[in-house]
C-alpha cells in the first residue's frame, strides 16, 4: 500500500515544551523542520506545570552557583543521574532561562527588577553545607503556562511548520534498524501519512496515565515510549516513576511544591507537623520521595485524615491572603475548584500522586538514542536518526528521583541542545535512510490492525483495568511477590489487548481511533514499568520495596536497561565522569 | 440524570441532531467533563477535545446550558439549578460561530488567525543583555490578567461581533494578547502594534458588549484590555 509521504529535514513529535524548544532551534537555523502535535501545542502537559524551573541565576543569591544545584541533582538522582549530563544542564542552564526572558516569558520579578527565586524541594547553598538556597524561577504559580505559550509564540514567529492535532503512531525503520521517520494520522481528515526526515526528534513526554491517579493530562499515554518499544529500542530506568507530593486527595490534580517553598507544611489529622520527624532538617522541603513516602507512613499508621483516613492535609493559611493570592493565585483557584477548599481558610487535602517518568529512552546530552548491541546488555550504539529529548528521554538527569523545577529545566535545555546538534549535523550532511515499502506496511501494520478488528473487549474497560494494575502492585511501596502478581496480570491484558475492538473506524475526528491506539503505548510502558521494577531488588530514590529496603551500591549503582525483545532486565554504567568538577561520590542520602 | 449532546458525524451524518444519553452520575457534583467521559465509555464514538483536566489548557471549551465555559472546571451544580439532581438536562454544543468538524469539536482555524495577527510574541529591537532583561514588580504587574489567557476561545465565540465579521474583528481572546503585548516593558514595537489596529473593523468593531467578560473561565476581563488599546490609539490619534 502507498501512502502519501512528506519529507522534512528534521521532525519534531510532540508540541510541549521540550519539542518547541528544539523546533525553534532548527525553525531559526531554517532547516525544514516540521512539529506533529497529537494536541493544539499550547494545549500540552508542558502547561500544567506550575512552581518554576530551578537554575542559579544568582537572583535571589548573588553568590549562587550551578555546582550547587549540580550537587542538590546528583544527591536527589540517589546518585544513578549521569554527571556529565547534569553538569551540562545546570552549567547551561542560566544560559537557556535568560533566553527564555528575551523571549518575552513574564517571569515574576524581584524589587531589582531580576527573575524571582523561590526554595524547592532538595535545594541546598554550598554543596549541602549552607542551608536552604531558593534556586526555583517563578512566573507566579503558572510557570509552565507561560514558558509553554512563550515557546509557541516564538514558534509562530519563526515559522515553524505546525502539525497541530496530528497523531504519530509508529516509528518507520529500515531493515538496518535506522530511523527514517514516523507514521502519522490527521486527526481531523484520518488521513495516514508518512514523514519522512533526516533526525526525528521524541519529545512525547511521560505517561502518568498508566496509573488510575496521576497528575497528569489525559493525553500523557507514552506514546513515545511505546513506538521505541514496539521498535525493539530499550528503556532505562524505566521502574523510576516520582509521586508528587501533593495531589489533591481524589482528583489527581496537583499543587505546586512551591506552596512548601513559600512556607506551607503538612500535617497529619492531629495537626501534627509530621515531615519534622522524617526529615529534621530540610522538613517539607526534603526530596519529593522522601516527602511522599513519609505522608504514606503517616496514612498506614493511622494518622491520615477523612472518613477513610487515606491522605492528609497541606496548610498554608498562616502565610495570609496577600502572599497566597499573588505568589500561588493558581492553586487557590484549582483548591476551590476540585477540593472545595479555600486554602486562605483551611489546609487542602492531599496524598501522594502519580506525576512524572525519570525513565525513559536512553540518550545522551545531545538527544542522540542510545541502544545496545545485544539488547540488554553488550555495547552501546547511536540509533541513526532516532533522537529524545524532555521526559521521554533518559538522558539522565534525574535518576532515580528528580528534584522539583529540574524538569522544566531539563526541557529547555535538552530541547535546545538537540536542535543546535541537529543543526550542525545538517549542515555537515546527514543521511536520510529510505525504508522500503514492507518497512512502511510493517509501521502500518498496528493501525490496521485496529481498523480492522471485529469484536472483542473496548478500549475503556482494558484502560481501567491497566491503571488499576499499576496502582495496586507499583505504587510508593513496592513488594516482590504483589509485583510479580502484577506483571503476569499485564501479560494476561497483553493478549487481551491485541483483540480488543475499535467499533468507530469512521475517518473524521475519531477519537476512538486515537485512544485505542493510546491504549497500546500505555501496555508497553506499564509492562516495561512493571517488569524492571521487579528486576531492581534494592531500593533507591522513587523505587521503594519492602522486600529489599536499603540501597545496593554493590550491585544497583547503574542504570537499568529493559530490553522489549527478550523482556530482560540488563545493567548500564551511570556517568560519574564531569568534565569540569570533581565526580560527587555517593554517601548516605539524608535531608 | 439526562444529558442532550450535539452530534454530527461529517461521514455518515446529513445534519446535527441531539442525542440523548441517561448518565448514572451517583449523585455526585462531578465536573461536566467527567460525565463526557462517562457517556464515551457508553458510545465511545462520541467526539470532544479534553487534555489536562483541570482548566489551564484550554482544550474543552464547549456551550453548556446556553452558556460558554471550560467542561473540565465546570460543575454540575453551577450549570443552572437542578442539573445535579437530574431534573433538568445538561445540554451540550460547541461552541457557536465556528464551524463543526464534528460533535463537540469545532474548527478553531480562524479564531488561531486572528490570534496570529497581533504578533504575538514579543519584539524588541536593542541587542539582549547577558542576563534577563529588567522588570520592576509594577511593570510586570501590568502583565497580570493578560498572560493567563489559554485560548481556549470561550470568549470570541460568545461575541456578538466576532460572529458577525470572525474574518475582520480580531475578537476578545486576541486583543487581550495584543494589549498583554502592548502592556510589557520589555516590548519596543509598540508604534507598530498599535498602526495594524487602527482601522474600522480590527479593535473597534468592539461594542463593549462583554460576553467575553461574562464568560471567561479564567476570570480575565478582555474588554478592558480593549479600553486600554482605545485610550493608547486615541492618544496616539492627538
Amino acid at each position: 500500500m502507498s501512502i502519501r509521504t512528506i519529507t522534512f529535514d528534521a521532525i519534531v513529535v510532540g508540541g510541549g515544551g521540550a519539542g518547541m524548544r528544539a523546533s525553534l532551534q532548527m525553525a531559526q537555523s531554517g532547516f525544514k523542520t516540521a512539529l506533529i502535535s497529537k494536541v493544539f501545542p499550547t494545549r500540552s502537559h508542558t502547561v500544567s506545570a506550575q512552581g518554576g524551573i530551578t537554575c542559579a541565576i544568582a537572583s535571589a543569591d548573588p553568590n549562587d552557583d550551578w555546582r550547587w544545584h549540580m550537587y542538590d541533582t546528583v544527591k536527589g538522582s540517589d546518585y544513578i543521574g549521569d554527571q556529565d549530563a547534569i553538569e551540562y544542564m545546570c552549567s547551561v542552564g542560566p544560559e537557556a532561562v535568560f533566553e527564555l526572558d528575551h523571549m518575552g516569558l513574564p517571569f515574576s520579578r524581584t524589587e531589582e527588577g531580576r527573575i524571582y527565586q523561590r526554595p524547592f524541594g532538595g535545594q541546598s547553598k554550598n554543596f549541602g553545607e549552607g542551608g536552604q538556597a531558593a534556586r526555583t524561577c517563578a512566573a507566579a504559580d503558572r510557570t509552565g503556562h507561560a514558558l509553554l505559550h512563550t515557546l509557541y509564540q516564538q514558534n509562530l514567529k519563526n515559522g515553524t511548520q505546525v502539525y497541530s492535532e496530528w497523531y504519530a503512531a509508529e516509528l518507520v525503520k529500515d531493515g538496518q534498524g535506522n530511523v527514517c521517520g514516523v507514521i502519522a494520522i490527521c486527526i481531523e481528515t484520518g488521513e495516514t501519512v508518512f514523514f519522512k526526515a533526516k533526525a526525528t526528534v521524541f519529545a512525547t513526554g511521560g505517561s502518568g496515565r498508566i496509573y488510575a491517579s496521576t497528575t497528569n493530562a489525559l493525553i500523557n499515554t507514552g506514546d513515545g515510549v511505546g513506538m521505541a518499544l514496539r521498535a525493539g529500542l530499550p528503556v532505562q530506568d524505566i521502574e523510576m516513576w516520582q509521586f508528587h507530593p501533593t495531589g489533591i486527595a481524589g482528583a489527581g490534580v496537583l499543587v505546586t511544591e512551591g506552596c512548601r517553598g513559600e512556607g506551607g507544611y503538612l500535617i497529619n489529622k492531629d495537626g501534627e507537623r509530621f515531615m519534622e520527624r522524617y526529615a529534621p532538617n530540610a522538613k517539607d522541603l526534603a526530596s519529593r520521595d522522601v516527602v511522599a513516602r513519609s505522608m504514606m507512613m503517616e496514612i498506614l499508621d493511622g494518622r491520615g485524615a477523612g472518613p477513610d483516613g487515606d491522605h492528609v492535609f497541606l496548610k498554608l493559611d498562616h502565610l495570609g491572603e496577600e502572599v497566597l493570592h499573588s505568589r500561588l493565585p493558581g492553586i487557590c483557584e484549582l483548591a476551590i475548584t476540585f477540593a472545595h477548599t479555600d486554602p486562605v481558610k483551611e489546609p487542602i487535602p492531599v496524598v501522594p500522586t502519580c506525576h512524572y517518568m525519570m525513565g525513559g529512552i536512553p540518550t545522551n546530552v545531545h538527544g542522540q538514542a542510545i541502544k545496545l548491541s545485544a539488547g540488554h546488555e553488550g555495547q552501546e550504539q547511536f540509533v541513526n536518526g532516532l533522537f529524545a529529548v524532555g521526559e521521554v528521554a533518559c538522558v539522565s538527569v534525574h535518576g532515580a528521583n528528580r528534584l522539583g523545577g529540574n524538569s522544566l529545566l531539563d526541557l529547555v535545555v535538552f530541547g535546545r541542545a538537540a536542535g543546535l546538534f541537529i543543526e550542525d549535523a545538517l549542515r555537515q550532511g546527514m543521511t536520510q535512510y529510505e525504508p522500503s515499502n514492507d518497512d512502511i506496511d510493517q509501521a502500518l501494520s498496528r493501525v490496521r490492525r485496529w481498523d480492522d478488528s471485529q469484536g472483542g473487549e473496548s478500549v475503556a474497560s482494558l484502560r481501567k483495568e491497566l491503571q488499576s494494575t499499576m496502582q495496586n502492585h507499583f505504587g510508593v511501596f513496592r513488594k516482590g511477590d504483589l509485583m510479580h502478581e502484577g506483571v503476569s496480570k499485564l501479560a494476561d491484558l497483553r493478549e487481551r489487548v491485541a483483540k480488543a475492538h475499535l467499533e468507530d473506524k469512521s475517518q473524521s475526528f475519531n477519537t476512538a481511533r486515537v485512544e485505542a491506539l493510546e491504549l497500546d503505548n500505555l501496555l508497553e510502558v506499564a509492562e516495561a514499568t512493571a517488569i524492571a521494577a521487579e528486576g531492581r531488588k534494592e531500593s533507591r530514590g522513587a523505587h521503594a520495596r519492602y522486600d529489599f529496603p536499603d540501597r545496593d551500591d554493590e550491585n544497583w549503582l547503574c542504570h537499568s536497561i529493559y530490553d522489549p525483545l527478550t523482556k530482560q532486565l540488563g545493567k548500564r554504567a551511570v556517568n560519574f565522569e564531569p568534565k569540569t568538577v570533581d565526580t560527587f561520590q555517593p554517601k548516605a542520602r539524608t535531608y | 440524570m439526562k444529558v442532550s449532546i450535539y452530534r454530527y458525524n461529517p461521514d455518515t451524518d446529513r445534519e446535527p441532531t441531539m442525542k440523548e444519553y441517561d448518565v448514572d452520575t451517583q449523585g455526585k457534583d462531578l465536573m461536566v467533563l467527567d460525565v463526557l467521559n462517562l457517556v464515551k465509555e457508553m458510545d465511545p464514538s462520541l467526539g470532544f477535545r479534553r487534555s489536562c483536566r483541570e482548566g489551564v489548557c484550554g482544550s474543552d471549551g464547549m456551550n453548556i446550558n446556553g452558556k460558554n465555559g471550560l467542561a473540565c472546571i465546570t460543575s454540575l451544580s453551577s450549570v443552572a439549578p437542578g442539573v445535579k439532581e437530574g431534573k433538568k438536562a445538561l445540554v451540550l454544543r460547541p461552541l457557536p460561530g465556528l464551524p463543526v468538524v464534528r460533535d463537540l469539536v469545532v474548527d478553531m482555524t480562524m479564531f488561531y488567525n486572528q490570534y496570529e495577527k497581533v504578533q504575538p510574541y514579543l519584539q524588541n529591537s536593542t541587542p539582549a543583555p547577558a542576563i534577563e532583561r529588567l522588570q520592576s514588580p509594577e511593570e510586570r504587574a501590568k502583565l497580570d490578567g493578560l498572560y493567563e489567557c489559554i485560548l481556549c476561545a470561550c470568549c470570541s465565540t460568545s461575541c456578538p461581533s466576532f460572529w458577525w465579521n470572525p474574518d475582520k474583528f480580531l475578537g476578545p481572546a486576541a486583543l487581550l494578547q495584543g494589549y498583554r503585548f502592548l502592556a510589557d516593558s520589555r516590548d519596543t514595537a509598540t508604534e507598530e502594534r498599535l498602526a495594524r489596529l487602527d482601522d474600522p473593523f480590527s479593535l473597534f468593531r468592539c461594542h463593549g458588549i462583554m460576553n467575553c467578560v461574562s464568560v471567561c473561565p479564567k476570570g480575565l476581563n478582555p474588554t478592558r484590555a480593549i479600553g486600554h488599546i482605545r485610550s493608547m490609539l486615541l492618544e496616539r490619534g492627538i
